[in-house]
C-alpha cells in the first residue's frame, strides 16, 4: 500500500531532519544567553520611522476622483440598494420594501428546497422566522443583501481564477501569494483608504467583505481540480475530449463537493465581516453589536451575533444541500409539485405586499430581549465561577511557554532570528523555502516593525499550534463519525460567524486584558475553519481503503495514523495553512484586547492619521509572517507521490 | 421513501396556503395608515456622524431630534470612527462632527488646507484624560493619587503582561497618549501595556472594583462609565501652558479638552437653520452624562432619551434655536 512504503521513506529521513533542527534551536538559545540585547530594532508606541512618515503623507495620493473606481463604486452601490429595496427597506414610494417578511420567507424556502431538499427548507423557513422573532428583522435582511451582493460578486471573480489556478501551475503559485495576502493583510489597514476610493458606506463594505471573502473559494476551486486523480483526465483525454469538455464534463463534477466547501467558506468570511464593516457605516446587524458594545451590552451584541450565526447556517446548509444533489432531470411529478410550490410562493409574495402584518414582522413577539437577559446572566455567572481560575492557567501558560518564547525571538539580535529561520527554512524545504524566508526577513527588517512582528509572532505560533492540535483531533473525529460531524457542525459554525466582538467581552472578564486574551481568540476563530477542512479530507479517503485496512486487523489508531492522516495529507496542509491564516487574520482583533503590537499598531493607525503609515506597515508586515509561515510549513509537509508511488 | 417526500411537501404548501387565506382575510393594507406629513423643505437633509461612544450619542440623539421635531429637518445619522468621518467632510459624505476631541492634525488638513470643513464653536463640554484607580484603591491607599507616590505601589500592579514592573494600562488607540514618555520622564517604575480598546478598559476597571484588584489605567470623562463607577483620578504635575509641547519631554498632565463641533464647508454655507442650530448647540458635561445615562444604562432608544431630556429643559433647547 502506498501508505505505508512513504511512511518508510518518512521514517527514515526524519530522524536526521530533527537532529539538524534539535541542534538549531540548541545554538539558537545559547547565542541567545550571549547575545540577548543586541539589535532587537525596539520602536515606542508612539514613534514612526521615514518610511511611515512617507506611508502616512502619500495616503491621500490613491483615491483623487478616479473614474474606474466611480464606476465600480457606483455599480456596486445599485446592486447592494436593489437588494435593499428588495428586502429590507421602504421603496418605490412604498412604506415597505417591495418584498415583505412572508414573501421573503417563502421565496427563501422554495429556493432551498427546489435546490436542496425539503429538509433545508424547513430549516430556511424556521431560521428566517427566528431572527425576526429576535427583532431584527430589517437588520438581518440589510445584513443578508450585503453579502449576498459580497459573496455573488466574490465567486463571479473566484471560481474563474480558481479554475485558472487549478489548471496551471504557474497561476496557482501567483494566486497563492495574491490569496494569502489578501487575506492576511487586517482589515483595518485597507478599511479607511477603502472609503477614499469607494467613499463611505455599502459599496466600500461590499468591497472590503469581498477582498476578504473571496480567497477560500479561489483556494478550494483550484485545490479540487488539482486533487482530480490524473488518471482521470488521462481516460477523458483518451476518449478524444477536448480539454473544454474534459474541464465541464470531468474536472467541474469531480470536484464539485470541494468547490462547494469553498463557497460555503466565502459566505462564512462575508459574515465574519459584517461587524468590521459597520465601521464605515455598512448597514445591518453589525451596527447592532458594535452599538451594543459600546456599554458593554453583550446581551443585545449576542442577540445579534446569534442571527449572524443563524444566517450563516441557514445559507451553508443550502448551499451544501445543493452541492451534495445528485444531477439529474427533475420526473413530471417533481415538476408538478415545483410549479405548486411556486404559485404558493407567489400568492404569498402578494400578501407580504397587501397586508401590514405580512409586509412588516410583528413586533409583539419578540424573544430578543429575553436572549440578551439571559445570556448576561449567563456571562456573569461563568465570570464570577471561573474568574480566578482561569487567571491561573492564563498566567501559567504566559510564564510556562508564552514569556520564553517571546524572549527568545525579541531579544535575540534581527539577524540571529534571521538566520535561525532562512536555516530552518533550507533544511526543511531546501532553496523553495529558503529563498522566500530571505526575501521576508528582509522586508520585515524594512518596515520598521521587527520587534513588534516577533511579539505578535510568538503569539501566532503559538495561538497556531493550539489551533491545530485541536483542529485535527476534532476532524478527525467528525470525519470518521457522521453524528459527531453533524453535532458539532452548528458550534463550528457560530465560532467562525459569531463576531469576535461579542465574546471578547466575556473573555477580558475572564482572562483580562493581555496576550493569552488575544491567543484564546485566535483559537475559537481559527479551529473551526481548520475542523472543517480535516473532516471533509478524512471523508474523502475512499471507503474500500479504509475497509481494506480494518480487514487487516488494524486498531483504530493504526487506522487513523497509518492510513486516514497520510491519504489525506494534502487536505491537511490546507487545513493548517487556513488555520495559520485565520489565527493571523485575528491579529488585530487581539490588538484590542491586549496583545499589543503588530495588531495594536494596526488599529492605532486606522484611528490616529499620523500613525497611519506605520498601521501600513504593522499591516505589511502581518502579511509578511504569514507568507513566511505558509511557505514553511508547505515545505515542511511531506511530498506528494509521483505517479508511480500510487499504484 | 420518495413519495412520502412529495407528499410531505404537498402538505407543507396546502397547509400554508389555507393559512394565508385564513389569515389574509383580516389585517391593515400596507399604505393604509396615513403617513407623517412631510414638513421642513426649507431645512432640507443633513448627515450626521456619530462616533462610537456614548457621549456623542447623546449630542447627537439630542440635536437630531431637535432638527427633526422644531425644524421639520431630514437627519441622516451615520455611525463613522472619528477618522473615517473627517475624510468625509471632503467627499460630501458627512456634514456635522458634534463633538471632536483635538484632533490638530486633521483640523490643519480639513480646514487649513483643503478648506471642506470649518469649526462651528465649543459643545460646552469639557473633556479630562489622565490616569485613574477604581475607587476602592483610592479608599484603601489614599496617597496614591499623587503621581509622586506611585512607585511606591508599583509592585501591587504587576501582571502577566508587565514584564515585573508596575502596570499602566492604555486604552483605545483613538487618542494620543504620553503615556510612555510620561512614564519615563516621571521615573516611575512602571511599563505601559496596551489593552487596544475602550471596551477592554471599562471591562478592567469593572473587574476592578468587583474583585478588588489592582489597577491603573489611562481613562477619560465624560463618559457614561462614571455612572456606574466612580473613577478616582491620580494626579500628575499640574499642566501648564506649553508643558507638552515636546511629546517626549513632556512631564506634566493633559491639558483640558474645550470638546468643539465641527461641520462642512458647503452645509455651513446652505443657510440652513440646522446650521444654525448646531450653531448654538451647548450644554454642560452634567446634561451630557444625563442622557448618556438614559441610552447606556436605562436602555432608552436615543430618540426616546432625547425626547425626555428636551421635554424637561425646553428653555435651553429654545436658545439654541434662537427662540
Amino acid at each position: 500500500m502506498a501508505a505505508i512504503t512513504s511512511d518508510v521513506q518518512v521514517e527514515v529521513r526524519r530522524p536526521r531532519r530533527s537532529v539538524i533542527i534539535g541542534v538549531l534551536l540548541v545554538v539558537w538559545v545559547a547565542a541567545y544567553f550571549l547575545l540577548s540585547g543586541i539589535d532587537t530594532l525596539p520602536l515606542g508606541g508612539q514613534e514612526t520611522t521615514g518610511f511611515h512618515r512617507w506611508l502616512t503623507e502619500n495616503r491621500d495620493f490613491v483615491g483623487q476622483g478616479n473614474v474606474f473606481f466611480d464606476a465600480i463604486r457606483t455599480a456596486v452601490d445599485h446592486l447592494v440598494v436593489l437588494l435593499q429595496d428588495l428586502v429590507s427597506r421602504p421603496s418605490f414610494g412604498r412604506p415597505v420594501p417591495v418584498v415583505g417578511w412572508l414573501g421573503v420567507v417563502a421565496i427563501s424556502a422554495y429556493l432551498a428546497w427546489a435546490f436542496g431538499n425539503w429538509k433545508v427548507a424547513l430549516l430556511t423557513a424556521a431560521g428566517l422566522a427566528f431572527v425576526g422573532l429576535q427583532g431584527l428583522w430589517q437588520e438581518s435582511m440589510d445584513t443578508l443583501a450585503l453579502t449576498i451582493a459580497a459573496v455573488l460578486l466574490s465567486l463571479l471573480v473566484a471560481i474563474p481564477l480558481g479554475i485558472w489556478a487549478g489548471l496551471s501551475n504557474r497561476a496557482f503559485k501567483v494566486a497563492t501569494l495574491i490569496l494569502d495576502l489578501m487575506q492576511t493583510l487586517p482589515t483595518f489597514v485597507y478599511l479607511a483608504p477603502l472609503t477614499l476610493f469607494f467613499a463611505i458606506g455599502p459599496a466600500a463594505a461590499t468591497i472590503a467583505t469581498l477582498i476578504y471573502a473571496a480567497p477560500p473559494a479561489v483556494r478550494l476551486t483550484a485545490h479540487a481540480i488539482r486533487s482530480v486523480p490524473p488518471e482521470s483526465v488521462e481516460a477523458s483525454r483518451s476518449l478524444g475530449s477536448t480539454r473544454g469538455q474534459t474541464l465541464t464534463k470531468v474536472l467541474l463534477p469531480m470536484s464539485r463537493s470541494t468547490v462547494v466547501v469553498g463557497i460555503n467558506q466565502t459566505i462564512m468570511a462575508a459574515l465574519s465581516m459584517v461587524t468590521v464593516a459597520a465601521l464605515i457605516d455598512a448597514p445591518g446587524l453589525g451596527q447592532t453589536v458594535l452599538k451594543a458594545l459600546q456599554t458593554l451590552d453583550v446581551g443585545v451584541a449576542f442577540n445579534a451575533g446569534l442571527a449572524i450565526v443563524v444566517i450563516a447556517i441557514v445559507l451553508d446548509r443550502v448551499t451544501t444541500a445543493a452541492g451534495d444533489r445528485p444531477w439529474r432531470t427533475a420526473s413530471v411529478r417533481r415538476k408538478v409539485v415545483l410549479g405548486a410550490g411556486a404559485i404558493g410562493v407567489l400568492v404569498a409574495v402578494w400578501f407580504s405586499r397587501t397586508y401590514v402584518w405580512a409586509a412588516e414582522f410583528p413586533s409583539e413577539v419578540g424573544i430578543g430581549s429575553r436572549i440578551a437577559v439571559i445570556t448576561a446572566d449567563v456571562t456573569a455567572w461563568v465570570q464570577d465561577v471561573f474568574g480566578g481560575f482561569t487567571y491561573g492557567v492564563r498566567d501559567a501558560v504566559t510564564k510556562g511557554v508564552l514569556n520564553p518564547l517571546e524572549a527568545l525571538l525579541t531579544g535575540s539580535p534581527w539577524w540571529l532570528v534571521g538566520a535561525v529561520v532562512v536555516t530552518l527554512a533550507a533544511i526543511l524545504g531546501r532553496w523553495k523555502a529558503a529563498v522566500p524566508a530571505v526575501v521576508c526577513i528582509g522586508l520585515l527588517v524594512a518596515t520598521g516593525v521587527w520587534q513588534d512582528s516577533m511579539i505578535t509572532l510568538a503569539s501566532t505560533l503559538l495561538a497556531t499550534v493550539v489551533v491545530v492540535a485541536v483542529g485535527l483531533a476534532l476532524g478527525v473525529w467528525a470525519g470518521r463519525n457522521r453524528r459527531v460531524d453533524l453535532a458539532i457542525r452548528p458550534i463550528l459554525d457560530a465560532g467562525q460567524t459569531m463576531p469576535p466582538f461579542v465574546y471578547l467581552v466575556p473573555f477580558l472578564a475572564l482572562f483580562g486584558t493581555s496576550r493569552f486574551t488575544a491567543i484564546a481568540a485566535a483559537v475559537v476563530y481559527a479551529v473551526p475553519v481548520t475542523t472543517k477542512i480535516v473532516a471533509d479530507g478524512i471523508k474523502a479517503v475512499p471507503v474500500a481503503t479504509v475497509e481494506a485496512a480494518n480487514s487487516v486487523g488494524s486498531s483504530n489508531w493504526q487506522v487513523i495514523s497509518k492510513v486516514q492522516l497520510p491519504v489525506a495529507r494534502r487536505a491537511i496542509t490546507l487545513a493548517v495553512n487556513q488555520g495559520l491564516i485565520y489565527v493571523l487574520a485575528m491579529v488585530v482583533v487581539g490588538g484590542l484586547v491586549g496583545a499589543g503590537a503588530l495588531g495594536y499598531d494596526v488599529a492605532a493607525g486606522f484611528a490616529q492619521s499620523e500613525l497611519y503609515g506605520k498601521g501600513l506597515a504593522a499591516g505589511l508586515a502581518i502579511v509578511l509572517l504569514g507568507v513566511l509561515l505558509d511557505r514553511i510549513t508547505q515545505a515542511a509537509a511531506p511530498k506528494p507521490h509521483g505517479k508511480g508511488d500510487k499504484q | 421513501m420518495k413519495k412520502l417526500r412529495y407528499a410531505a411537501a404537498q402538505w407543507a404548501i396546502g397547509l400554508t396556503a389555507a393559512a394565508l387565506a385564513l389569515a389574509g382575510c383580516g389585517g391593515a393594507k400596507v399604505g393604509e395608515d396615513p403617513k407623517p406629513s412631510a414638513g421642513g423643505k426649507e431645512c432640507g437633509s443633513f448627515n450626521l456622524t456619530v462616533s462610537p461612544w456614548v457621549g456623542y450619542e447623546a449630542n447627537a440623539a439630542v440635536v437630531a431630534y431637535v432638527a427633526t421635531k422644531d425644524l421639520g429637518c431630514k437627519v441622516v445619522k451615520k455611525n463613522l470612527k472619528e477618522e473615517i468621518a473627517w475624510q468625509g467632510f471632503g467627499t460630501g459624505e458627512v456634514d456635522v462632527n458634534l463633538e471632536n476631541w483635538g484632533h490638530e492634525d486633521l483640523k490643519k488638513k480639513y480646514i487649513e488646507t483643503d478648506k471642506v470643513a470649518v469649526e462651528a464653536g465649543s459643545t460646552g463640554v469639557k473633556g479630562v484624560i489622565g490616569w485613574y484607580v477604581p475607587p476602592w484603591m483610592a479608599e484603601k491607599y489614599p496617597d496614591i493619587t499623587d503621581s509622586k507616590n506611585l512607585n511606591k505601589y508599583a509592585d501591587l500592579f504587576k501582571t502577566s503582561e508587565s514584564g515585573g514592573k508596575g502596570q499602566l494600562l492604555d486604552g483605545d488607540p483613538s487618542y494620543v497618549t504620553n503615556d510612555e514618555a510620561l512614564v519615563k520622564n516621571l521615573n516611575l517604575n512602571y511599563k505601559v501595556v496596551q489593552s487596544g480598546s475602550e471596551t477592554a478598559l471599562i471591562q478592567a476597571f469593572r473587574d476592578a472594583e468587583k474583585t478588588k484588584k489592582p489597577l491603573l489605567a489611562y481613562f477619560y470623562e465624560p463618559q457614561w462609565f462614571f455612572n456606574e463607577l466612580k473613577l478616582v483620578k491620580v494626579n500628575l504635575p499640574a499642566y501648564t501652558a506649553g508643558c507638552d509641547a515636546d511629546p517626549a519631554k513632556v512631564a506634566c498632565d493633559y491639558p483640558p479638552y474645550d470638546l468643539d463641533k465641527i461641520v462642512s464647508k458647503k452645509f455651513a454655507d446652505s443657510g440652513s437653520p440646522a446650521y444654525d442650530l448646531v450653531k448654538n448647540f451647548k450644554w454642560t458635561n452634567e446634561d451630557q452624562n444625563a442622557v448618556a445615562r438614559m441610552i447606556a444604562v436605562d436602555k432608552l432608544t436615543p430618540d426616546a432619551a432625547a425626547e425626555k431630556w428636551v421635554n424637561a429643559n425646553r428653555a435651553k433647547v429654545d436658545t439654541w434655536l434662537g427662540k
